[in-house]
């Protein structure tokens, strides 16, 4: 057992012992679910119905129910897409790279943010999957032996790079997610008392005994998926910005998006944990796991990485002027001054100066002002894959093709119903699933609680005055 | 519980499994298991799918039907080798994890419908379980380094069955 400073705070409030971790993880499982739970629900599963009919109608008429044009050939699409991908990068930040920096604050966000990521995660697929104009023929995109003369798909394109990549990240978030999972359904399997919910949550859990033997393979197969996440998560979002940058479209051919996109993704992500986080410890009362200091320590990852992509933001403007190029000159001029300005400057405002809020400790640490910015900083990055598709579509190369471009009824159906499906997955995994790695949590009880480090401190001190 | 483990094992009794709630660190060392090897299992999966990737695209792309796609010719691996990377990687990670995850999944036996492998329900809460298979005369010698080492109960099942809780 490791000690740990006093002067480093606690990460469990309250005197808790290992029971009451079981219990309050297993009370939104046991008990009924709350009114605001069942509203929330309605209205997200209402959206998400609505979704699910401009996705219906999108697959009767075809992509010319959306906005996209000739010019602007993508549009909302991948845009969404970029936007909802991005998300999910925090959930596997938090899991994998902050398990390799044995950060223990992870421990009750970890679980809650690998759902999230592979809910984004589904999210997105839904716009590829579209945006391929056929998906009845998306099976053409794997490398099957077909009929057109054993022609295969373009192992040089980074579109199918993209394929490769968001499966297998798609895939392998899910399995690191539920070998995590497996000794915490155990735990609610031998805690509940109603036959169905034993029967279910035995079968998910498959058998765990939590055996020493069976621990330490745990633990081994966390740290080397733990790894392998870590680069995966930060090529999947490379391979994502590759899908521009190896494009010839002035304001894509930049060799700066795959840093650029990789940090955005982890501060659109961190910004929706957080989001996510407030309700979910507000709603299923965890403010003694996801406390006032945990919430800090994501906003610094905010600050951090909201800081990075503001420097990329400027990167780009003095690379555009300093490489004499007048096509991506142009490209920047007309993100700032043209047409669809307004868009330019609110990804500005909500990237580039909103995070830098959080360096005032009071700001910081006060749940409604993080809950606020978290939004508008989603928001934020939504705009930056909107200025970064669109407003550069609308201003290519030949000035006949110059366009402009609004979203359809249909376009705002499908992206509000991803949200609406987003939710409503997040707050039935919040009912039956246990939203904390209880199991984990417990194995920082004695160094990280609140009561326990009060007791440890007392002892030293005790020591202290007796030698 | 650390305590009694080391005091049985040095007693010369063997511990058949420990059952805990969370991973405890050390345990394992101190129980006598020998490191898990499933991380070498990883590195030979990760190795199968790169193997795997680099053969599939080199058949696909240079052996069966070779392309100049705008510019960039496949006539051979290398010319275009760059460009295969990224999938190679992703096949890499595919292979490693997924192989990793079904290995340690089907060598621990946690299958769908498998039976619960913990004697003892509150193994899983907040109660810690070592189990002892042994006979009466070692039994007598682990219960009483057990009570010893505050024990909170010992349950004799068939053969033997001890369990301390903390």
């Amino acid at each position: 057992m490791h000690a740990e400073s006093e002067i480093r705070e606690p990460l469990i409030l309250g005197s808790k012992n290992y029971r009451q971790i079981t219990d309050d993880i297993i009370a939104p499982i046991e008990g009924k679910a709350s009114k605001g739970w069942y509203i929330l629900l309605t209205f997200a599963s209402l959206t998400f119905l609505w979704g699910i009919g401009s996705l219906a109608y999108t697959i009767g008429v075809g992509i010319g129910a959306w906005g996209s044009n000739n010019g602007v050939d993508w549009a909302w699409d991948i845009t969404n897409f970029v936007w909802w991908i991005g998300i999910g990068h925090a959930g596997t930040l938090i899991s994998a790279v902050l398990l390799l920096f044995r950060q223990k604050w992870r421990m009750a966000i970890n679980r809650s943010a690998e759902a999230m990521t592979i809910f984004a995660v589904m999210c997105a697929a839904i716009f590829v999957t579209l945006h391929t104009g056929r998906p009845w023929l998306d099976y053409m995109l794997f490398p099957l032996p077909n009929q057109f003369g054993s022609l295969w798909p373009n192992f040089n394109s980074p579109l199918l790079w993209d394929v490769f990549a968001v499966s297998t990240y798609f895939t392998v978030s899910l399995v690191f997610w539920y070998i995590g999972l497996i000794p915490d359904f155990a735990m609610i399997r031998d805690r509940v008392i109603k036959p169905m919910q034993k029967k279910m949550y035995g079968l998910l859990s498959f058998g765990w005994g939590g055996s020493a033997r069976h621990w330490s393979r745990f633990e081994e197969v966390s740290l080397v998926l733990a790894g392998l996440s870590t680069p995966l998560v930060f090529s999947v979002h490379s391979i994502v910005s590759f899908d521009f940058a190896t494009s010839i479209v002035p304001g894509w051919h930049t060799t700066i998006f795959p840093p650029y996109f990789v940090s955005g993704a982890v501060f659109s992500g961190f910004a929706m944990v957080l989001t996510l986080m407030l309700v979910v410890r507000k709603v299923y009362k965890l403010e003694a796991y996801l406390t006032v200091k945990h919430v800090e320590y994501m906003n610094i990852v905010i600050i951090v990485t909201g800081s990075i992509v503001g420097v990329a933001y400027l990167t780009e403007l003095f690379i555009a002027w300093y490489s004499g190029v007048e096509w991506e000159q142009y490209a920047f001029l007309n993100r700032a001054t043209g047409p669809m300005a307004w868009s330019y400057w609110a990804m500005m405002t909500c990237n580039v100066l909103s995070p830098q809020l959080f360096w005032f400790k009071k700001i910081r640490t006060s749940i409604l002002a993080t809950f606020i910015l978290s939004i508008v900083v989603n928001i934020g990055m939504w705009f930056e894959r909107f200025v970064i598709i669109v407003t550069t579509l609308c201003r290519t190369y030949i000035p006949s093709t110059w366009n402009s471009y609004t979203p359809s009824f249909i376009d705002i159906g499908i992206f509000v119903g991803t949200i609406g499906m987003f939710g409503t997955f997040f707050l039935l995994f919040s009912r039956y699933f246990p939203v904390i790695a209880q199991a984990e949590l417990k194995t920082i009880l004695k160094m990280s609680g609140e009561a326990q480090k009060k007791a440890s401190a007392a002892h030293n001190h005790s020591h202290v005055t007796t030698h | 519980m650390m305590e009694a483990c080391k005091k049985l094992r040095s007693s010369g009794i063997r511990i058949k499994d420990v059952f805990t709630p969370f991973p405890v660190h050390g345990l394992d060392h101190v129980i006598g298991l020998p490191r898990t090897r499933i991380a070498i299992c990883a590195f030979i999966y990760g190795i199968s799918g790169t193997c795997l990737a680099t053969l599939m695209m080199w058949y696909m792309m240079v052996n069966d039907w070779p392309n100049d796609i705008g510019g960039k010719p496949n006539w051979t691996y290398y010319m275009a080798v760059p460009a295969f990377i990224p999938i190679t990687f992703e096949a890499t990670v595919f292979c490693a994890a997924h192989g990793m995850a079904l290995t340690y999944l089907l060598r621990c036996w946690l299958v769908p419908g498998a039976k619960a492998k913990n004697p003892d329900p509150r193994s899983t809460d907040d109660k810690f379980l070592v189990y002892l298979e042994l006979n009466d005369e070692q039994a007598k010698k682990a219960e009483s380094i057990l009570r010893e080492n505050g024990v909170e109960e010992v349950n004799h099942k068939g053969t033997l069955h001890i369990e301390p809780a903390y």
